[in-house]
């Protein structure tokens, strides 16, 4: 079987075996072990697709399989990967693999949680994988529908509200989404012949440059919203609070990362024209994203929300560079997926452990917990300096490479938009800070407090995981920046044919 | 005339040899083995259900008054599945000591009307259509009356058979229209001499009108909710289904072939329907707390998507539409069999009675969520596929915002089936329904709308085959 198949197959197989547990112990033992197996398989692909590439295999896409599936519509079951899949494939078992042990606690229908927790991480690593636009929406829809039952049965707060405000809007995304694919389907062969949803060979045509311009909206604001695109950003605050603890880190560790990957392979890649000629909106729209999220975290009390607008500014960061339509400011858009992804991961696990502990996520009910809880305080220190761009944490590679490739644009309205966005980078510091002084340093304020006891086991492979995943690529980014831009040439080069420089 | 030819009124002569057998089965039953009926009439119904699949010829008799293709013998194929789940799921209801002394009047009456169904489909003139509609319209007004001591049931009888007759005299005026116009009833005939005229236009209004009315669109909607809410629940799965999918497809096929010329014409009326109907639908299924009203409503709704199927024209609307109709008969009966499983074992009619039911029983609860889930078109299940596809068929003759307006449309019905999986899944309730075990046939027939649910949508064998015969059928 093909290796990305079992990327798919393997969760799945996951669900089935949870099924026939009996209890939460055999429920989590069995999502453990089969999310465990998924992260070896994706690391044996990351090894294997080096290999490849070591060996000068210069295909677009490797590993591919392609399997009929409705003949009359041209509609296949189409697989393959790039650098960029790839890294994202590994992002997402790390994040999984690590929102187990985060969520190793949970006994009210355990077994249905990690059901639809792998359900979802089923539908993420299917749309990885997806080099179909059918395929790809089928999984996206797939991913974002057991949010619903996540948040709505373990989350906390206004949970019912937020889970049908997150679920609503990521489908109205979707219906945009949906708009936008039959677009580019039906002009999938404007010389005659048939009709495709191939996006290796529609990248190959060029869409009537009137149908990109009607249809790059649809699809760029359709994966936007996912993306929390300003100002349809609105669900991902709530959302984020309102959900248990696996579910924000996979949801802004990962999800989140569907929208900007759909932006550029399927609307930007697709619509090239379309996407130079409409950026400027979406720069501006992005460039707000960035410092409306940053100055919205500086307000919040609640840990959650802190890290969710924060998370908006990230996010929006990821859109900026990739609108910014070079190969440095595209690799950093890449990086910045991940690294975001991975250090949001780390910082809803500890605020979900913190919160376990101290029953609160109010800041200034909490301080001094760096003389209690050590373990976890100095985790949390970690997660915020690389959110800041500390040298030598993975922040400071992404932020970096995105700031030098928006400044290679030579006119007003860049240096201008990349100027303000920049300025984030301070904001950010500003709230990371705040909070780390006043719940890890300081006095401890409440008395209750001085009792914690620091992470066990699970906590600590579970954030271990990802601070190695985050120094790893701070002290080494060159590994992974090679293997992005060698797979965005295609890309950026089929966009720097329309850029009049 | 060669008697074999009658091999190709199968169906119909099954089913009508079926009744009687029936009938003759009651009188030979002594008063207290009527309960035997059940198992017997249901098996009988399934032998001819099978029968129905083996391939057989194809062609017209009575000159091209009965017309009997691959397209049309699939139809049929899909409603007899239909009512052969909804029969298993009536059996625990007809067990019941109120429905003992009619358990026979229960299957002649339905058989009769899937009979008129079928002939209604193979109908090739306008004189077979209208019997077969008619044979279809009234044994379901007995049926409504059911419950003949509730007075809602007699209601919702009344309302049916009032509506119907007032529907049935619209469409038999369009129809006289149409004939004035052409000089003839055979759609063979009529499809050449069909042009865009005032009387033909008139005609052709009157008649998707009086369809409109058993379809159910907007702004013919009005008897729907209240005879789906009055009516017994293993009727109300039948009018919603089977009763809507027959006239679907006749209406279709009509369309596709009589009103060919006048495609264009046609079109922004179809467009026009399917807005108002998704729409109007979708807002007040928002609002409703008793669940045959509220599948009521999202029937409506879904009558609006199937539309975008028939605006696509051409075979892959025809395809889409079949494909949709076939999806949607095992996630609507298996949304239906999980409310008249409860209602069979606690009488809970409203969404807020099934507060805290995923504690208690939860497969029916998951069955339950699968069927919404697919009824919104939520990937992984069959009602994905159903609706990408009639989409597709949409956007694929230029309607792109008609698409965008039906994509949000079933954004806004998402919110309302997931109202029923909050009820089940995150409401808490003191008292939830307790823990009951339903029957075999209930399971059996259960099982088949999970099959059937997941099996459509990854099969992409079932799509190919229904655009071949479709192919066939248009040209």
């Amino acid at each position: 079987m093909n290796i990305l198949t079992l990327l798919v197959v393997i969760p799945i197989l996951t669900i089935v075996a949870i099924l026939f547990t009996k209890d939460s112990k055999g429920a989590r033992m069995a999502a453990a072990i089969g999310m465990g197996v998924q992260l070896i398989t994706t690391a044996i692909l990351l090894f294997m697709y080096l290999a490849a590439r070591k060996t000068g295999d210069m295909h677009e896409m490797l590993f591919t399989a392609d399997i009929m599936w409705f003949k009359s519509l041209n509609i296949h079951y189409f697989i393959g990967v790039d650098g960029i899949a790839v890294a994202m494939l590994c992002l997402t078992s790390i994040v999984v693999f690590a929102g187990i042990f985060a969520s190793w606690e949970v006994e009210y229908l355990s077994r249905e949680f990690f059901i639809s927790l792998i359900l979802l991480a089923t539908g993420v690593f299917g749309f990885f994988i997806s080099l179909d636009l059918f395929t790809m929406f089928l999984f996206y829809e797939l991913a974002v529908i057991p949010m619903y039952l996540l948040i709505g049965i373990w989350g906390t707060g206004a949970k019912e509200s937020s889970a049908m405000k997150l679920t609503l809007m990521l489908m109205g995304g979707s219906a945009l989404l949906m708009v936008g694919i039959f677009g580019i389907y039906f002009n999938s062969a404007p010389d005659g012949g048939p009709l495709t949803f191939n996006i290796i060979e529609i990248s190959k045509i060029q869409i009537p440059v009137k149908a990109q311009m009607f249809f790059f909206p649809f699809t760029f604001v359709g994966f936007g919203i996912l993306g929390a695109l300003f100002p349809f950003h609105t669900w991902s605050p709530d959302g984020h609070a309102s959900a248990p603890t696996a579910v924000s880190m996979l949801h802004a560790g990962v999800l989140m990362k569907l929208g900007g990957y759909g932006c550029f392979r399927v609307a930007m890649f697709l619509m090239p024209e379309a996407a130079t000629e409409m950026a400027w909106i979406f720069i501006i729209l992005t460039t707000i994203s960035v410092v409306y999220g940053a100055f919205g975290a500086i307000w919040q009390t609640d840990l959650k929300y802190i890290n969710a607008y924060s998370s908006v500014s990230h996010c929006g960061l990821v859109l900026f560079a990739l609108l910014m339509m070079n190969q440095t400011a595209m690799d950093g858009a890449i990086i910045q997926m991940i690294s975001h992804g991975l250090m949001t991961a780390l910082f809803f696990a500890l605020i979900g452990m913190i919160y376990g502990r101290t029953h609160t996520r109010h800041i200034n009910e909490m301080g001094g917990l760096m003389k209690v809880i050590p373990f976890l305080a100095v985790v949390y220190m970690i997660a915020g300096f690389a959110s800041l761009g500390l040298p030598g944490l993975s922040g400071f590679v992404a932020e970096m490479t995105v700031f030098v490739g928006a400044f290679q644009h030579q006119d007003m309205f860049h240096r201008v938009v990349t100027v303000i966005a920049a300025s984030s980078i301070v904001i950010t510091a500003v709230y990371i800070l705040r909070v780390v002084g006043k719940i890890l340093l300081g006095p401890i304020i409440d008395e209750h407090h001085k009792h914690l006891t620091d992470a066990k086991w699970f906590e600590k492979l579970s954030t271990v995981t990802l601070v190695l995943a985050i120094v790893a690529i701070g002290i080494a980014p060159l590994w992974l920046s090679d293997t992005i831009i060698a797979s965005l040439k295609p890309i950026v080069d089929k966009l720097a044919m329309v850029i009049p420089f | 005339m060669d008697l074999g030819q009658f091999i190709l009124m199968r169906h119909e002569l099954l089913l009508t040899l079926v009744a009687v057998v029936v009938l003759i089965a009651e009188i030979a039953t002594s008063e207290k083995n009527k309960a035997r009926l059940i198992p017997f009439s249901i098996g009988l119904f399934a032998l001819v259900t099978f029968i129905g699949f083996i391939p057989g010829e194809t062609g017209t008799i009575f000159g091209g008054s009965f017309q009997s293709s691959q397209l049309t013998i699939f139809m049929k194929n899909i409603l007899n599945m239909a009512v052969l789940i909804i029969f298993l799921q009536a059996e625990g209801w007809l067990r019941k000591p109120e429905n003992s002394d009619k358990i026979s009047e229960y299957f002649i009456l339905t058989i009769s009307t899937l009979i008129g169904m079928n002939f209604m489909i193979s109908a090739g003139d306008f004189l077979i259509f209208y019997i077969g509609l008619e044979t279809a319209t009234i044994p379901i007004a007995g049926l409504a009356a059911f419950d003949k001591l509730k007075s809602r049931s007699s209601e919702a009888g009344i309302k049916l058979i009032l509506s119907s007759a007032l529907s049935s005299g619209i469409l038999l005026f369009g129809l006289s229209l149409l004939y004035g116009a052409t000089g003839s009833i055979y759609f063979a005939d009529i499809a050449p001499k069909i042009t865009a005229n005032a009387m033909i236009a008139l005609g052709f209004i009157f008649f998707v009108s009086g369809m409109g009315f058993k379809i159910s669109l907007v702004p013919y909607h009005f008897w729907t909710a209240d005879v789906y809410e009055g009516a017994p629940i293993n009727v109300t799965s039948y009018l919603s289904v089977v009763s809507k999918g027959a006239a679907v497809f006749i209406f279709t096929i009509v369309l596709f072939t009589v009103f060919r010329n006048i495609v264009e014409m046609w079109k922004p009326l179809i467009y026009t329907l399917a807005v108002f109907t998704m729409t109007l639908a979708n807002l007040f299924a928002l609002r409703q707390d008793n669940i045959k009203r509220f599948l009521a409503f999202s029937s409506i709704a879904q009558a609006g998507f199937i539309l975008l199927g028939v605006i696509g024209a051409g075979e892959l609307g025809m395809t889409s539409v079949v494909y949709f109709v076939l999806v949607y008969v095992f996630t609507n009966l298996g949304a239906f069999g999980v409310v008249a499983a409860i209602h069979n074992a606690s009488d809970v009619e409203t969404i807020s009675g099934y507060n805290g039911l995923y504690q208690t029983n939860p497969k029916l609860s998951l069955l339950m969520t699968l069927s919404l889930f697919s009824l919104a078109g939520i990937p992984p299940v069959a009602g994905f596929f159903g609706k990408f596809f009639l989409f597709t068929a949409a956007a694929g003759s230029g309607y792109y915002i008609l698409v965008l307006i039906a994509v949000l449309n079933a954004t806004v019905s998402l919110y309302y089936y997931l109202k029923v999986v909050r009820a089940m899944f995150i409401e808490k309730n003191e008292q939830p329904i307790a823990a009951f075990r339903s029957t075999n046939a209930m399971r059996l027939a259960l099982i088949m709308c999970v099959a059937g649910i997941f099996i459509i949508g990854f099969a992409g064998g079932i799509f190919e085959y229904i655009r071949s015969i479709s192919q066939l059928f248009l040209n």
